[in-house]
């Protein structure tokens, strides 16, 4: 498939795969088993200019969008998708300084997160908020020209590594969600601090930890647009994100099928290829095509983001659930042609499906995207 | 201020050339052409000076039009110049004639205080055109270089490798010294070195405007000529170990106590 | 100038055959209807079509080029250069001395080593007895160790003096830095890391192969018209002459003026680095390892096989990088190029960068968990295994044969 990039996301694309190729496959492994940050990666990702490619040129990036951001993230997925979530959870702390902040704010932090010298973090959910934000439980006192936060956070990737944190925290309990403000929270900031670093079942090389909040004091001029945006805030970066998850899925899916192939085309069984067998082929075939149909969808998401397009929700929502089914679907069919050696950690391919089970879970489960695919329908129709 | 000239050469990439198992010869359909890996030491390390030391980073290349992509390669990771030196007057040049040409090419670019090489090309493995340009301008030459020590006053001390170890060794500037895979590690391009790169200018320098004889250049100024080539004879197929642990081992203890 | 079209084919002559097709390394031919044409932006001119052409329908016209500062009618004789380091000769040279002998014996010339150094009388003996009929020898301080400046301008003095018609030198970092540099100055070819040399039954020149696209081609060279033929030659590729010390020979000590001996760099300090286990490129035996080993630790099992069989560690480019061992260990492409009696291949999977760097070991044990690894193409004896059952049995058995 031909998706028409320029000259600039080709080359974009490149140096992302060369990236991949040269930084991440190498560490890939050693960095999953260890449960290690690449902060070796995210330099040469720095180094490169990748951060800064969906950021607008004023603040130090390149002036693509989120179409640039999911090339990126899709490329370096192919290769690990623990690695590449690091980079795309640094876009999602940014993305709502992008959409929300003063241009005060936005001078102030986007030049060194679209550099890479630092790296940003979202932080939204809590242990008995996760799918429902308006839940939130972590509180936000105002004092005179500053806030004073108390609360956890938990599961928040880049949470200990990241420097820029955006916080949702409510302000007032009595409206629910919208009683929730938005928060830059920088690391360093005395009462705030990183709880447990979990261990998980993949994307291992991310770090994910708790967000511990005492007495906290933020200045005022932290807050992110006004007093009960909050949660407006998290949904319109969730909208702007998505496709950002669903590029990652797209890569995984993508990383090992490519894997799949060459190795189906090297295996020998019966004297011949097992690639010459019609059983495999088949299983082939569907992978390459729902991958093809997953990302034609992701690219239109991202491209319809970009064009400022209303109601992105229910696309949005679409390419997220879909390439993530997908990707699950199709690491699950490769271990599968891998046969036992897929099955043992010697083999690269057990990784890639331990990696896609999480795109079904974060940033909404695929179950939340569903509801949101629906509700877009339901309002519509009304409209009509 | 130092001028420094990185030689680079295009070769096919290996990792791309396979063998076809049925007919035993080489599949040479879709191999890319690339930078030979060891040249992109040099230009690593010619940028590390660079960056140290301030001066300016030149690439050249002998090579037909299409070498000026890894020109523009070395450009996107940072090089200040690229030149080509193409002429099909060049070309069936062996090692004599290639080294008398680059150093002309350098020549004429103007000043030069270090000029780096890669330790060898990965097609030709010959590892001869660096120490032939160094002999061809006069100039002291220092091959397998592991590391810069030091570059102040005109002089520079290098560590050496040999097969027991390493040498430390002063040169006079300007020098010629070919690099090793030790030195470092080559960066990767930045985007805003590939969109500078996309635009740049390369020169190319044709035959006729270089202070040439034509006896000394291309097929003329090549002493050797290659009259044969050949596939490899294939090794026998092996004989492969099967059964217990320690069936296999004992196998392999006699296989071992034959050859020792 | 002109433009160079030196290599055509003749039209009447091909049959179209396809044979030069598949000999050419640039993809450079192509066929146009029934005839064979050339890409004239991909041609090289490297020659390659040329000798598979059975029809003679290929031709490439060379000018006659610039001139040797050895003539073609005088030169004569086979030479070696030996190698020493702390005035001790280096075996390479008694595995030249050994080709140097029959090349020599073929066209019914005298053998001559070359050797300089501080003080090295007694060792030209040691090379009279390995098969030289004469030793030149140049003794001088600043000769103890290899320098570019001197060394070169001193043997290309020599050569000048005395016009061999064939030169070999080892491929050792001594050899590709010193051979080169004789080759510019004395308007001659050199043929770097040849495997075979023979002299040509009818025109008695010497035919030089050597290894081209890493391994993956042969290539027959030949240089025609300039003397001396030059050729270095891998470390261990041809076995040492043998001694015998009943051998008489003539030592020649040669003079030379104190100007040549001038030198441009200085050689501030030599660094040892004694690691028993990393000159891979002497050991006749090998114990490499690959990502197979699983993490860094297990080096240790893999130094242990050998130092059991006294032999050296070897390791794939990927541990290399990873860090896991040192880059003076590494096999292949990019690191160096080994040719051991024996080489155990331990969890390497045999990508093509690795296999041109030890597919020419006399034997190859490969141990890996991947019956389809490319490894066990190259290898002699292959077992499908884990490495880490495989191994410590291993050890266990020679050590138990040994005491």
């Amino acid at each position: 498939m031909d998706y028409l990039l320029t000259e600039e996301q080709k080359m974009m694309q490149d140096l992302a795969r060369k990236i991949a190729d040269e930084k991440i496959r190498p560490v890939a492994k050693e960095l999953d088993e260890k449960s290690e940050f690449p902060y070796e990666v995210m330099k040469a990702l720095a180094d490169s200019d990748l951060f800064g490619v969906y950021l607008p040129e004023k603040y130090g990036g390149f002036g693509g969008g989120v179409f640039e951001l999911c090339l990126i993230t899709e490329e370096l997925s192919k290769a690990c998708g623990g690695i590449a979530v690091c980079y795309a959870a640094s876009a999602l702390g940014t993305i709502p300084i992008l959409i929300m902040g003063n241009e005060e704010q936005k001078k102030k932090y986007i030049p060194d997160l679209a550099s890479g010298k630092k790296i940003a973090a979202f932080a939204v959910t809590e242990p008995e908020a996760g799918s429902d934000a308006s839940a939130i439980q972590t509180t936000a006192k105002k004092e005179g020209d500053h806030y004073v936060i108390n609360g956890m956070k938990h599961f928040i990737t880049n949470g200990g590594v990241a420097d820029t944190y955006v916080v949702i925290a409510t302000t007032n309990k009595t409206k629910g969600a919208r009683g929730a403000t938005a928060f830059i929270i920088e690391k360093g900031t005395k009462g705030f601090t990183f709880g447990k670093k979990e261990d998980k079942l993949g994307i291992r090389a991310s770090t994910t930890t708790e967000l511990v909040f005492n007495d906290c004091k933020v200045p005022a001029e932290n807050v992110l647009g006004k007093e009960g945006m909050g949660f407006i805030a998290t949904m319109r970066t969730f909208d702007a994100s998505r496709p950002g998850v669903a590029a990652q899925a797209l890569g995984i899916a993508q990383g090992a099928l490519d894997l799949t192939v060459k190795y189906a085309t090297e295996r020998k069984q019966f004297g011949k290829s097992i690639s010459n067998f019609q059983g495999i082929q088949f299983m082939l075939a569907d992978m390459a095509t729902e991958i093809e149909a997953a990302r034609a969808l992701v690219y239109s998401t991202a491209r319809m983001i970009d064009a400022k397009k209303n109601n992105v929700a229910g696309a949005s929502a679409m390419s997220k659930m879909y390439a993530s089914d997908v990707a699950m679907k199709v690491t699950v069919d490769c271990i599968q042609i891998y046969g036992g050696y897929g099955y043992m950690k010697d083999y690269p391919i057990e990784k890639y499906m331990r990696d896609a089970k999480i795109t079904q879970i974060y940033e909404g489960t695929n179950q939340i995207q569903r509801s949101i695919i629906a509700a877009s329908l339901i309002k519509e129709s009304r409209k009509k | 201020m130092l001028n420094i000239v990185v030689c680079v050469k295009q070769v096919p990439d290996t990792t791309d050339v396979r063998i076809d198992p049925e007919t035993n010869t080489l599949i040479r359909e879709g191999v890319d052409s690339i930078m030979n890996p060891f040249d992109m030491y040099a230009v690593e390390e010619a940028l590390r000076i660079k960056e140290k030391h301030e001066g300016k980073v030149t690439v050249i290349s002998m090579g037909p039009p299409q070498a000026e992509s890894i020109l523009r390669e070395a450009i996107s990771m940072g090089v200040d110049d690229g030149v080509l030196l193409s002429d099909r007057a060049f070309a069936g040049s062996d090692t004599w004639a290639t080294s008398y040409t680059l150093a002309k090419g350098i020549q004429s670019i103007g000043q030069f205080d270090i000029i780096i090489c890669g330790k060898q090309a990965a097609d030709g493995d010959t590892a001869q055109v660096g120490p032939g340009i160094a002999v061809h301008l006069n100039i002291p030459q220092i091959t397998y270089v592991k590391k810069v020590e030091n570059i102040e006053n005109g002089k520079i001390t290098v560590e050496r490798l040999i097969e027991e170890g390493y040498e430390i060794i002063e040169a006079s500037l300007p020098c010629l010294m070919s690099v090793v895979k030790e030195i470092n590690e080559p960066r990767i391009p930045s985007l805003k070195g590939m969109m500078r790169s996309k635009k740049a200018q390369i020169k190319t320098i044709r035959a006729d405007d270089l202070d040439v004889k034509s006896e000394y250049l291309g097929l003329d100024g090549s002493p050797t000529q290659v009259v044969k080539i050949f596939s490899p004879p294939a090794r026998e197929k092996g004989e492969m170990f099967t059964g217990e642990v320690s069936d296999i081992v004992e196998k392999l203890s006699n296989v071992i106590k034959e050859i020792k | 100038m002109k433009v160079l079209k030196s290599i055509r084919i003749l039209e009447d002559k091909c049959v179209g055959c396809r044979a030069c097709l598949d000999a050419c390394p640039y993809n450079a031919l192509y066929m146009q209807g029934k005839k064979v044409k050339i890409d004239y932006d991909k041609c090289t001119l490297c020659g390659a079509c040329i000798s598979k052409c059975k029809f003679e329908a290929i031709e490439m016209q060379k000018q006659a080029g610039f001139e040797s500062a050895v003539s073609l009618k005088e030169a004569m004789g086979v030479w070696i250069l030996a190698e020493q380091k702390n005035n001790k000769v280096q075996s390479v040279s008694y595995e030249l001395l050994n080709k140097g002998r029959e090349l020599a014996d073929e066209l019914k010339v005298d053998l001559t080593a070359v050797l300089l150094g501080s003080s090295v009388k007694q060792e030209a003996q040691c090379l009279i007895h390995r098969g030289a009929d004469k030793v030149i020898i140049v003794e001088n301080t600043i000769l103890n160790h290899y320098q570019s400046g001197p060394y070169s301008a001193v043997i290309t003095e020599i050569i000048k003096k005395y016009k061999p018609e064939i030169i070999l030198a080892g491929a050792t970092t001594i050899g590709r830095s010193l051979v080169p540099r004789l080759a510019i100055k004395l308007n001659t070819g050199l043929t770097a890391d040849c495997t075979a040399l023979e002299i040509d039954k009818k025109s008695k020149l010497l035919l030089q192969t050597r290894p081209a696209f890493g391994g993956n081609i042969m290539a027959t060279i030949m240089c025609q018209k300039h003397r001396p033929q030059m050729a270095t030659v891998r470390h261990k590729v041809f076995a040492e002459a043998k001694e015998d010390e009943n051998r008489k020979g003539e030592i020649i000590e040669e003079k030379v003026s104190s100007e040549l001996l001038n030198t441009d760099i200085i050689l501030k300090d030599i660094i040892e680095e004694i690691e028993e286990t990393v000159n891979i490129t002497e050991a006749d035996i090998i114990v490499a390892a690959g990502r197979g080993i699983g993490s860094r630790e297990n080096i240790t099992l893999i130094e242990e096989l050998a130092k059991a069989l006294n032999g050296a560690v070897g390791a794939s480019r990927s541990i290399v990088d990873a860090g896991w061992v040192p880059y003076s260990h590494q096999v292949g492409q990019t690191g160096r190029t080994v040719c051991p009696k024996l080489y155990i291949a331990c969890g390497i999977s045999g990508q093509i960068q690795h296999l041109v760097g030890m597919q020419s070991s006399d034997v190859i044990i490969a141990i890996n968990k991947n019956p389809d690894a490319p490894i066990f193409k190259v290898a002699n004896y292959g077992v499908v295994g884990d490495l880490f059952k495989i191994i410590p049995a291993l050890i266990k058995s020679i050590q138990s044969s040994s005491e």
